[in-house]
């Protein structure tokens, strides 16, 4: 491209601009078009394509081994009517508020901990992550055992404390198997809370400490007006992931309760897989699991106004 | 305001001491500058006297009050961090009435109190900003004004100008000086920057290795360093030290390994052939025919003035002319030593002779 020659006359040079196709391929847009072409590719094809055929199917009568055909709202009007699915929806909430709201305070709570000045901290960090990288199906088994009827670890020390006289019927009483799957979500979900909280604490300057510890402030006025506030866009996202993971949560009821005693612990994906799979109704499982659509979207929504930068965020003037 | 003492102070961390009995009188209303080299524990000690870092050993007062077991803010001091330390989500007034917050004062008597500091400072417009909306050195400005709104017994600064610009820094400087010639305030002002040190001190301590090495006011440690150290680390360009023997026969003067004779003022009460330092500052050499030789290397013009780095021998010597000298890299000049304002240390151990 490069020319010797500079003193060509005006016109001339117009014959040397480089032509739209070399243009093309210097824009930055259209490069950025391919870069992201293969991830596009693979969302369309795992995510989006499935996603619409659920959501398609939900409007069919389609069963195992047969073509469904469309039946509008059908599904829907049934369920609508559909006790059990009702109470699915509100053992989905329940679950996903207490058990959401817990990890939280946990979470918190241990993030600040670890956050300390402390000896062999590095392991501490490391065994308080253990509860996530052990496989779902796995710690569900442990907890199976933990809530067995007849030999819970629970039970069998309460009975030598001498506290009670008989075993807990952990997952074959409605109250006690809901506190049992929530309690076990609880401990599978601190660790993500706590280490994504922690991660947030160490982006907190240590001298704002200082400096608020010289304005007088005291150990909790530190962290209300200094780490909590500084903290909120962080507890956003991360209180957004577990929310939408809890509210999709099957494995671990799956492996414990399959949703009994009595549909007691029957969650939406529960309700969902049971209908669809097993009973092989998959339209009807399918408009279940659409179903959860608006409560996630609602989810996302309320943390999407929580996340916006707040305005000391923002880097340029006003 | 208050004066403040600092006796025999030490700091261990775990077993390893980094200040070794450090002893400071701070007059009330004095600006004292904290000056050395980085871990010379200079911004340790000040984190003791803020109450950040415990004390291992010896008492800090303030006034006639022994502070080692007082609470930060019990100790009515204010600090301005090296980066300022605001507090990102609150706006420039919050910052600076946080402190009057927490002591729970009245909304009133805060507003009053920032705005008060904000018309010293000259931060009136910009109380609604967030810190992210700010410059440099209007965030420079708004961490002193948290310092003045408490209306403390001593200011105490870590660095405060080392995130600025030159410029900015230079006229920061001058804002802080004259902060405190109207405040009065007690101040304690930790920099490693010797032209700060100098420019801004009423009294500068100039520390090493954790300890004080030489504490006095700028042009008596300009003029007579203690030692070797505080003579190369105050004054810029750095002052020439030149190895030598002493000749205390007849005229004293210093003869170097490759025989220039270096003049001597007076007589120094050190015996003949003794080996020393002499130490003369790069604006006290000048341009004559019977000075040492010396082979130029590198001549930079600044406008004001033209430094020239030149060879003795294998050692590298600094001058600085006023006046524009017409030399070029490669040749011949010869420089005098101005004995009256020469420097003479003992080669063992630094101290002045």
């Amino acid at each position: 491209m490069s020319t010797v020659q500079t003193s060509l006359p005006a016109g001339a040079v117009a014959s040397g601009e480089p032509s739209w196709w070399s243009r093309l391929q210097t824009n930055r847009n259209f490069i950025a078009l391919w870069f992201m072409l293969p991830a596009a590719a693979f969302l369309i094809l795992f995510l989006a394509y499935p996603l619409g055929l659920g959501v398609w199917m939900s409007f069919t009568d389609e069963k195992i081994g047969r073509t469904g055909i469309f039946v509008g709202l059908e599904n829907y009007e049934w369920l609508w009517d559909d006790a059990i699915f009702w109470l699915a929806v509100f053992n989905t909430l329940l679950y996903t508020i207490v058990a959401s709201a817990i990890k939280f305070a946990i979470g918190l709570y241990l993030a600040l901990l670890l956050n300390r000045r402390m000896p062999f901290k590095a392991i501490i960090r490391a065994i308080v992550l253990i509860p996530f990288i052990v496989p779902t199906v796995l710690s569900a088994i442990a907890f199976w055992w933990i809530y067995d009827a007849q030999f819970s670890i629970i039970s069998w020390s309460l009975i030598k404390l001498g506290i009670i006289n008989h075993n807990i019927d952990f997952l074959g009483d409605t109250n006690w198997a809901r506190a049992s799957v929530i309690i076990a979500n609880i401990w599978r979900g601190v660790p993500f809370v706590a280490i994504t909280l922690l991660a947030g604490l160490q982006t907190v300057s240590p001298s704002l400490y200082e400096a608020a510890t010289l304005d007088g402030a005291t150990n909790w006025q530190r962290f209300r007006y200094i780490t909590y506030p500084l903290l909120t866009p962080i507890i956003a996202v991360v209180m957004t992931f577990s929310v939408l993971f809890t509210f999709t949560d099957f494995q671990l009821i799956w492996a414990l309760t399959r949703g009994g005693p009595v549909n007691a612990t029957h969650l939406m994906a529960t309700l969902s897989y049971q209908r669809g799979i097993i009973s092989g109704r998959l339209g009807e499982g399918a408009a279940i699991a659409t179903a959860m659509i608006p409560f996630l979207l609602a989810a996302i929504a309320i943390s999407w106004f929580g996340m916006q930068r707040r305005k000391w965020q923002q880097g340029s003037d006003q | 305001m208050s004066s403040v003492h600092i006796r025999d102070v030490r700091k261990s961390f775990g077993g390893f001491e980094v200040l070794h009995g450090v002893t400071i009188p701070i007059d009330d209303g004095e600006f004292v500058v904290l000056v050395g080299p980085s871990g010379c524990g200079k911004s340790t000690l000040l984190r003791m006297l803020a109450g950040l870092e415990n004390i291992t050993s010896g008492t800090i007062s303030i006034g006639e009050r022994v502070v080692n077991n007082v609470q930060p803010k019990e100790r009515d001091i204010a600090m301005v961090f090296q980066n300022y330390a605001l507090y990102p989500h609150m706006t420039v007034a919050d910052n600076m009435g946080f402190s009057l917050k927490l002591r729970g004062a009245r909304p009133e008597d805060i507003k009053k109190g920032v705005a008060r500091a904000a018309e010293i400072l000259a931060l009136t417009p910009l109380l609604d900003r967030y810190p992210r909306q700010l410059s440099g050195g209007q965030r420079q400005r708004v961490a002193m004004g948290r310092a003045i709104v408490r209306d403390p017994q001593v200011f105490l600064f870590d660095e405060p100008l080392s995130n600025l610009d030159a410029k900015l820094r230079v006229a920061m400087r001058t804002e802080i000086k004259e902060l405190h010639q109207r405040l009065k305030t007690t101040t304690v002002y930790v920099t490693h920057d010797q032209i700060e040190a100098m420019t801004m001190a009423d009294k500068i301590v100039v520390m090493h290795d954790g300890i004080v090495e030489q504490m006095g006011s700028p042009l008596d440690l300009y003029d007579k360093p203690d030692n070797q150290f505080v003579a190369g680390f105050i004054g810029s360009p750095a002052m020439n030290f030149l190895n030598g023997h002493l000749k205390a026969n007849g005229q004293a003067y210093v003869e170097t390994d490759n025989g220039a004779k270096l003049p001597l003022a007076t007589a120094p009460a050190a015996s003949d052939g003794r080996p020393v330092v002499y130490g003369v500052r790069p604006e006290h050499l000048e341009l004559a025919g019977d000075g040492i030789e010396a082979e130029v290397v590198v001549v930079e013009p600044t406008g004001s003035e033209t430094q020239i780095v030149a060879r003795i021998g294998s050692q590298d010597i600094i001058a600085v002319f006023r006046d524009r000298h017409d030399v070029n890299p490669g040749e011949k000049i010869h420089l005098r030593p101005r004995a009256s304002a020469a420097h003479l240390f003992d080669k063992d151990n630094g101290r002045r002779i």
